[in-house]
């Protein structure tokens, strides 16, 4: 994966527009995060393969943190906090966001085909 | 004691790697056929490698090439990779996963199995793995239940479960248990888990020259 080019994201998020999309959204502190410090919690989710399809989308920030939102008819898809991306695959776009230590704290993927 | 068969049932790619690799290793050496059941290809990690070299996409392929690379490592003769999926193990159809687990037991017929310790094991998909184990090797009558060895590392277990029962010295098999280690390269480059610094020998020998596991009673 590589840092987040702003402009490029913005791209396919406006290239995608009106059209129907497979989604990955996914947050997660992590299945170990009470057994290491015991003031934290063990919190996750994942939503896979949901269709969605958005109006308008943005990706926002001036990094290394960027948001994106997505709004939807009746909704909105956000996340905060992405880092990183891959472009190696023009039908799927792929962010997501790594801590200090490389793990993934959170993801936001859409794709014409399914996950 | 001598173990022809042994068979291993774990849900992630890397969950041989620190805990068992070298006594698979040593019982290899000694002759034992091990297969290594893998539930899931750990779809669902979050080390990604430093800087990441995989996202959630490629992980699961990045992760199947690990396994059998530790695989080698280690001399495992039959890996088999349940396609079962990372984070669901405690919610599977337990039908479903009983029955995979039992035709496997059935097939390879084994004198001992390695598994996690349910309850004991910190991750739902480690204590969602071992009481499958438990559970099926439960309803076999006891003259044909194979001896359970079960890892375990939550906080609690020594006070409650005591001493593990049974210590394997490794010393000999250092290296595969390195190399299975190192196999697993997307997953262990995080400083909690390898430290910031190449380990002294003896540093190595003393965390790593024994592997413990707690026998299973039914009792």
């Amino acid at each position: 994966m590589q840092v987040i080019h702003k402009e490029e994201v913005q791209h396919r998020i406006d290239s995608w527009q009106d059209q129907d999309l497979y989604v990955h959204l996914e947050m997660t502190m992590g299945a170990y995060a009470a057994h290491f410090d015991s003031n934290k919690q063990p919190a996750a989710n994942f939503l896979t393969n949901a269709v969605v399809r958005y109006s308008h989308g943005t990706i926002a920030g001036d990094g290394p943190f960027y948001r994106v939102g997505l709004k939807m008819d009746h909704g909105w898809i956000y996340t905060e906090g992405l880092t990183e991306w891959d472009e190696t695959d023009a039908d799927q776009l792929i962010l997501a966001g790594h801590d200090a230590q490389g793990k993934l704290v959170v993801s936001l993927q859409l794709s014409r085909e399914p996950f | 004691m001598n173990h022809d068969k042994i068979l291993v049932i774990l849900p992630h790619p890397d969950d041989e790697a620190f805990g068992l690799s070298g006594t698979l290793a040593k019982y290899i050496e000694q002759g034992a056929q091990v297969t290594y059941a893998c539930l899931t290809l750990g779809e669902r990690g979050r080390n990604m490698g430093i800087p990441p070299f995989a996202n959630r996409v490629t992980l699961p392929a990045v992760r199947q090439k690990e396994l059998e690379a530790s695989c080698r490592a280690i001399g495992i003769q039959d890996l088999r990779m349940l396609g079962f999926h990372d984070k669901t193990i405690e919610f599977e159809d337990p039908k479903v996963l009983d029955q995979t687990l039992l035709d496997l037991i059935h097939e390879i017929q084994p004198t001992l199995i390695f598994t996690f310790y349910p309850g004991y094991s910190v991750h739902p998909d480690h204590d969602a793995t071992g009481a499958a184990v438990v559970r099926i090797v439960e309803r076999l009558a006891a003259s044909e239940r194979p001896i359970v060895q079960c890892l375990a590392f939550s906080k609690d277990t020594k006070k409650d479960l005591g001493n593990p029962d049974v210590s394997v010295d490794i010393k000999e098999f250092l290296q595969n248990k390195l190399q299975s280690i190192r196999a697993h390269r997307s997953q262990f480059q995080a400083a909690e888990l390898m430290g910031k610094e190449e380990m002294a020998e003896a540093e190595l020998l003393q965390r790593f020259g024994t592997e413990k596991f707690y026998t299973y009673s039914w009792s």
